[in-house]
């Protein structure tokens, strides 16, 4: 059953797959149209390629039926905020609206770039992904090797349904929990001063706070970032590992040679989509906890827009810092794919 | 050409035939020394117990009595209903619940429909003008976002402001969900379609009739994602509802166990108020619940590599 998509006219005859018994059953005609010219399979392809747009589209006009909904809305809440980020351009109010709002050029940037909270944002923001990449983004190649080194398969899932378990809990039931376990009144503060330290609530300090955002993401998603890992683990043939045994090779070394090499696509991959979201680190984990550690430790870029904009009203500002990270984080992602490109690695797109 | 309907190839190509573990150790893989395997062992024991140990201490908590809250521990030893009582009687959490499960089963049910119809409707790029142009347009919106604010005035000059559909409408169709649909529609058997089509089926019918009841798999792991993600949406509900009335759950949570304003608000008036932690607890297992209950039957399809397909698109 061949279902070659792209059949040059030379080889249509065996494209449409044993179509010589059911001439014409073209994917293009609907039956009892157009029979005329139909018949011969191999033409398939050039009538299509002839057909005028307009009899293609009015002979598919069922299928926008089922396209334009969609579409209007990737229209109306993908592409007219994007337009909406004219704002950062403008001393906008709400009453005047985008229409009737003074222009002011890179006016907001300019004050952006001298405002000490944002860049104290920046700062954090980028310490906080740093941090993320060193630690939470090796968490589950590690975790994925080791589970894909038991030997029982049951083992193996019953840790997997326990690991990939925190992902689907919203970052607020995570941050109430955590607060359970570790803030002043949990067993983790009574196990602090059972080792003689008195007081301690890491929940609320904002000195050991970047630590304890990257330990959450990691509790929340180490498992949750094994599967891709072990997709990509279960597609490295056997034999490899077979040989290199029979070679003398001993588990460490399999797993450095064989193992590691077979997931640097995916790592790659999920490196560069990381990269992107370097100035994006947990919007909703820091805004929770922002009240508990003060500003100066978890202020962020997503916070600072939602604090200076929605909440403050400073619309201009907060759109420029946010446009700011948007065309950064595209930048950013493009470069990143380049240059695995370049590797020779593969890149996403 | 009657393709009887069969199951699609598996989303991950697997040219060479591949390891499986059979929960029998190969014999070319020789055995670790007892040191690593102890170690192996206690790191594992380790993962669960710090994965695990939270939702036990919290949901142990919440049913702890008024003594066994008091007294700490990390494990309270006696049992009481009182807090589940108190905020179940009141009408702040129950009122937030089902603001909740409605949000989500009309947001669900809604995300569904639009994203595989848009699903299918791109299939057929090359025979469909437009449709690539499309495809692609809906792509780039995984590449960037357009930011917080831009989104907040937009939500705002529609007048969605205080309306529940704020928290529908915005999110109703996710690019990445409707890739992994479409990619897995692409994997069905083009002779299926083919052949209706002669029969004279509509789109519609082949749609309903086909696609569908051939997807059902992708399309459960799907609408978990949705279902998920309108269960726990928290920052649209925060900016777009001032109503305090209208809050789904996730905000109630907020308010008054992450913040921790004053409980007595959510409980039942004529209820002795149980130790404010246990009331905590209590609404903290109240808002996983659904989570825990959809979880085991979500769990099976992971692994089966529906997903993994769509990350290279």
């Amino acid at each position: 059953m061949s279902v070659t998509k792209d059949g040059v006219p030379a080889q249509a005859g065996t494209s449409p797959a044993g179509s010589d018994a059911s001439a014409g059953r073209g994917r293009v005609s609907r039956p009892g149209r157009r029979r005329r010219r139909r018949d011969d399979p191999r033409l398939e392809h050039v009538l299509r390629e002839q057909a005028s747009v307009w009899t293609r589209m009015k002979r598919e006009r069922w299928t926008y039926a089922f396209i334009v909904p969609g579409m209007l809305f990737f229209l109306v809440f993908s592409y007219v905020p994007l337009l909406g980020n004219v704002v950062a351009f403008q001393d906008y109010s709400p009453y005047w609206g985008i229409g009737g709002s003074e222009w002011v050029g890179f006016d907001n940037f300019t004050a952006m770039f001298s405002d000490p909270q944002f860049l104290g944002a920046l700062k954090n923001t980028l310490i906080i992904s740093f941090l993320q990449i060193v630690f939470a983004f090796p968490a589950p190649i590690l975790l994925a090797l080791l589970l894909n080194s038991l030997i029982s398969e049951r083992t193996k899932r019953v840790v997997q349904s326990i690991v990939y378990l925190p992902h689907f809990i919203s970052w607020v039931i995570v941050i109430s929990i955590w607060q359970q376990v570790f803030g002043g009144a949990g067993p983790a503060a009574e196990l602090f001063s059972a080792i003689g330290l008195d007081n301690v609530n890491i929940m609320s300090d904002p000195d050991t706070f970047k630590a304890l955002v990257v330990s959450q993401v990691i509790w929340k998603d180490i498992g949750w970032g094994t599967i891709i890992f072990f997709a990509a683990i279960s597609g490295i043939p056997n034999e490899l590992y077979e040989a290199a045994a029979v070679d003398g090779a001993g588990a460490a070394r399999r797993t450095w040679h064989i193992t590691l090499p077979g997931l640097v696509p995916v790592i790659t991959l999920l490196l560069i989509l990381t990269i992107g979201n370097v100035l994006t680190v947990g919007f909703e984990q820091l805004l929770l906890q922002q009240p508990a550690v003060g500003a100066d430790a978890a202020e962020v870029l997503d916070t600072f827009v939602y604090y200076r904009g929605i909440a403050g009203g400073d619309w201009g500002l907060s759109t420029a810092a946010g446009l700011f990270k948007g065309v950064i984080g595209t930048v950013l992602v493009l470069a990143a794919n380049k240059f695995a490109k370049r590797l020779g690695t593969g890149g996403l797109f | 050409m009657t393709a009887a309907p069969q199951a699609p190839a598996p989303l991950i190509d697997r040219a060479v035939p591949v390891y499986r573990p059979s929960g029998k150790r190969p014999v070319w893989m020789g055995t670790p020394s007892p040191g690593v395997q102890l170690l192996k062992a206690i790191t594992i024991a380790l993962i669960v117990l710090v994965m695990l140990y939270p939702f036990v201490y919290v949901i142990a908590m919440s049913f702890a009595s008024r003594e066994a809250a008091a007294s700490g521990g990390f494990f309270p030893t006696a049992f009481s209903l009182d807090a589940y009582r108190s905020i179940l009687g009141g009408d702040v959490v129950t009122r937030a619940m089902l603001v909740s499960i409605g949000i989500t089963t009309v947001g669900t049910t809604l995300s569904m429909i639009f994203t595989t119809t848009l699903a299918y409707g791109l299939m057929r790029t090359r025979d469909v003008p437009g449709a690539k142009t499309i495809l692609v347009l809906v792509l780039c919106t995984m590449l960037f976002g357009a930011g917080i604010i831009p989104n907040y005035l937009l939500v705002r000059s529609l007048g969605l402001l205080d309306s529940y559909w704020s928290l529908i409408v915005p999110g109703l169709i996710s690019a990445f969900n409707m890739v992994v649909v479409r990619n897995f529609f692409m994997g069905l058997p083009t002779e299926l379609f083919e052949s209706a089509r002669l029969d004279g089926a509509s789109d519609w019918r082949i749609f309903t009739r086909i696609v569908i009841p051939l997807s059902k798999a992708v399309l459960a792991v799907i609408a978990l994602f949705y279902a998920v993600g309108y269960w726990n949406s928290f920052f649209n509900a925060m900016i777009y509802l001032n109503d305090t009335s209208k809050w789904p759950i996730q905000v109630v949570l907020n308010q008054y166990v992450v913040q921790g304003s004053a409980l007595t608000s959510i409980q039942a008036p004529d209820q002795p108020p149980p130790p404010g932690q246990t009331l905590q607890m209590a609404v903290i297992v109240v808002a996983t619940i659904p989570i825990l209950m959809l979880y085991p039957f979500a769990q099976r399809y992971f692994t089966k590599g529906v997903l993994t397909g769509a990350i290279k698109g």
